[in-house]
């Protein structure tokens, strides 16, 4: 449960760029990508992307295995796009009984779709390869996010995998005591609602817990904190940064010279 | 290292009717090691509190003083640390070295003074992986050792520990033992330990504060002179007082197979090896088997297939009267059968009150109404939970928990038992309860079994021993 197989070494080279540097680049192909209406722009900074993976140190069969539903969700907004047009454009490609697709609308669904691409594969390069202490060590020291959140955050997130165990062990509890769902879906509906009702008591408990111990260590005083870990920009980053900028203007200036380019 | 001191103190938790503490006097002098000891309930963890500054206004009511050299506790919190019972809501970080280093960057200390002070802290506790080690991988008794070294960091004067062995394995309780007796000869720090094993600490402590009801000191002095005077007095209030003779309860000739473990054997996904690997028991009327062995040998597998409760991937669990194999039995035919009395008790109450609880198992199976409500009626006399019967059972103590759960898993007639850890954590009152409570179950004819870790519970009951390794069988004796 909440856990998936990493898709790089904690040594690859996309993994030690700073968090924030790798934030800054997607978010400039994401917005590039969604700005741009037509198709050759993100299809080009999906070619991009897809280039630049080789050196990012990422292996590839564990990042496809996690990208695959948001590929299969891209190619179901192609094909809803493209079937309900408000107007069949261009030549007729296929006629279905009532259903005709034209190589306008298929066109317009697949700029569409692959923008969703985009956005969905750089959010995934970034977020699967990024360490979550670093990343939220990057936010307080890089962009002044309080500690409150980040640190509180990533202590939150520490306690997460112990739900699953609860849950069943408070599962098992209850089958012991006579009390299973079995095939009554009335019933089930029921169990499940009192089990997660149980599973959240013992959850607030055990944050107001490790709330406690966190404050007797000195977390709700007033003192700036310090940094044990440093998060800055160094200039391989301020690189993955150009190398974003620059990737996304080619894209943009070869689809207007091609012609295809669009608001 | 700092002096302590309580003036005239009192403490009302926010939402409470009664006070926690009343009227504290108490003074403990710079570098003195304190061992603070009084029935549950007494206040102790709410002293601790209050010294670590964690009682703040908007907390509940207080009343006269708590001074760290003179200064209002809730002002010199970085002065002072506390180790608290549940390891694992005291790590913060994914990263070992990361946890330690927490206090230390709420300190405000510069970078390059943290991490030398971070792998000291992990030295003086021998935690045994570097500082990159995944919090999540360690043990109950590593994660100890890894929050006293987050403690230690901090250079405190005062440090609290409270009962810092309560949740752990013997082994566990025994490295956080090693790692405070080395950590604590390295520094003059104040020490202030609440712990109920008095046996496992005495030798770290120099004064004994035994604490009434309502917090006032009731004795005071040299451990040994408080030990021989108050001992017995201590002991009923549930204090292990070394020396105090153990209950013994031995059973008599067991009667007929009431439950049958074939060849039991688990693997759980994603691990490298089975966690039982083809165990084969019986266990007849009326004894008690003590089911023993290091952590990871398989013995709460061991509870949880016998019990019903997971499916085997071979053999089977029977008893007799039944075909079917437990773990295909219906939940509310088994609870008939096999009743099972888990760790937390509270994750086993299903209704809002006692009786309710004690009425549930029969009602599942489908008793007559007023078989159900004799067999309500003797649980609650036969327990001593007549009083409580219409209290909710998540406000009970430790140890009325502990009994409801053990009446409750007896609801609806089974007779086998299975507790799991029963004397886990619990004082020294509520352990004598659970052997004659045990005892007496076991002597009315009901087989049962008991995942242990506590010698003495073994041999107060004379159980016999079937001893686990690596989710086998290593050897079966009387105890």
């Amino acid at each position: 449960m909440l856990t998936f197989a990493p898709v790089c070494g904690p040594d690859a080279p996309i993994a030690r760029a700073n968090p924030v540097a790798k934030l800054a680049a997607v978010a400039l192909v994401t917005v590039v990508a969604l700005v741009a209406g037509d198709w050759l722009t993100p299809l080009l900074l999906l070619a991009a992307m897809l280039i630049v993976l080789p050196f990012t140190g990422i292996r590839a069969r564990p990042l496809a295995r996690r990208l695959r539903w948001l590929w299969l969700a891209a190619g179901t907004v192609v094909i809803v796009n493209a079937l309900f047009a408000a107007e069949q454009t261009g030549r007729i490609l296929l006629t279905l009984g009532p259903v005709a697709i034209g190589s306008g609308a298929l066109l317009d669904g697949v700029a569409i779709g692959l923008r969703v691409c985009v956005a969905a594969t750089a959010g995934v390069l970034v977020f699967a390869t990024t360490d979550p202490t670093d990343l939220a060590d990057a936010l307080t020291q890089q962009l002044k996010a309080p500690p409150r959140f980040t640190i509180g955050s990533l202590a939150a997130l520490r306690l997460l995998p112990l739900l699953g165990a609860e849950w069943n062990q408070i599962t098992t509890a209850r089958r012991a005591r006579g009390l299973e769902g079995g095939w009554n879906p009335v019933r089930r509906t029921r169990l499940f609602a009192s089990t997660m009702f149980a599973l959240l008591v013992g959850a607030i408990r055990r944050a107001g817990r490790l709330a406690a111990a966190m404050d007797a260590r000195g977390f709700d005083t007033e003192i700036p904190r310090t940094h044990a870990r440093e998060q800055r920009m160094r200039p391989g980053d301020w690189a993955v940064i150009a190398l974003a900028a620059g990737a996304a203007a080619a894209a943009v200036a070869v689809s207007v010279a091609a012609g295809t380019f669009t608001v | 290292m700092i002096p302590v001191e309580f003036r005239g103190y009192a403490w009302r938790h926010a939402g409470r009717r009664a006070q926690a503490v009343t009227g504290v006097d108490l003074r403990v002098e710079p570098g003195e090691r304190v061992l603070l000891l009084g029935p549950s309930g007494s206040g102790k963890s709410t002293l601790l509190a209050a010294l670590a500054g964690l009682l703040t206004e908007d907390a509940g009511d207080q009343d006269g003083e708590v001074l760290l050299d003179g200064k209002s506790a809730a002002d010199q919190r970085g002065r002072v640390g506390i180790l608290f019972q549940d390891p694992e809501t005291q790590l913060v970080m994914a990263r070992a070295g990361d946890d330690v280093a927490f206090g230390l960057e709420n300190q405000a200390v510069p970078r390059g003074e943290i991490w030398p002070r971070v792998h000291d802290a992990l030295r003086a506790v021998g935690f045994p992986y570097g500082p990159d080690r995944d919090t999540h991988a360690l043990s109950g008794g590593e994660q100890q050792r890894l929050a006293l070294a987050g403690v230690l960091a901090r250079r405190p004067e005062l440090i609290l520990l409270d009962e810092p062995t309560a949740n752990l394995d013997p082994e566990g309780a025994q490295g956080v033992r090693d790692a405070l007796r080395a950590a604590l000869a390295e520094t003059d720090a104040t020490l202030i330990v609440v712990e109920h094993r008095v046996a496992d600490i005495l030798d770290l402590v120099d004064r004994v504060i035994a604490l009434g009801p309502g917090g006032t000191p009731i004795a005071d002095g040299p451990a040994a002179r408080v030990l021989a005077d108050h001992g017995d007095a201590l002991a009923a209030q549930g204090v292990w007082v070394p020396g105090a003779p153990l209950p013994h309860r031995p059973g008599g000739t067991p009667g007929d197979t009431a439950l049958r473990g074939d060849g039991l054997a688990l693997t759980y996904p994603g691990a490298a090896r089975p966690a039982l690997d083809g165990v084969t028991f019986e266990l007849r009327q009326g004894e008690l088997l003590a089911v023993t062995g290091p952590n990871g040998s398989g013995k709460s597998t061991l509870a949880l297939l016998a019990g019903g409760l997971a499916k085997p991937d071979a053999g089977t669990a029977t008893v007799p009267g039944e075909r079917r194999p437990l773990h295909r039995l219906p939940a509310r035919r088994l609870a008939t059968r096999v009743g099972s009395v888990f760790q937390d008790p509270e994750h086993q109450f299903v209704t809002a009150t006692v009786r309710d609880e004690l009425a549930f198992g029969s009602k599942q199976a489908g008793w007559p109404k007023d078989r159900i409500d004799a067999r309500v009626a003797e649980l609650l006399d036969r327990l001593r939970l007549a009083p409580l019967a219409e209290a909710n059972p998540h406000t009970l103590s430790g140890g009325e928990a502990r009994r409801l759960s053990v009446a409750g898993a007896l609801a609806a007639a089974p007779g086998v038992l299975l507790l799991d850890e029963p004397t886990f954590g619990q004082d020294r009152r509520t352990w004598g309860e659970l052997v004659d409570l045990t005892a007496d179950i076991r002597d009315e004819g009901t087989a049962l079994l008991a995942v242990t870790h506590d010698r003495d519970f073994a041999a107060a009951l004379g159980a016999r021993e079937l001893a686990l390794e690596n989710g086998r069988t290593a050897g079966e004796v009387p105890c």
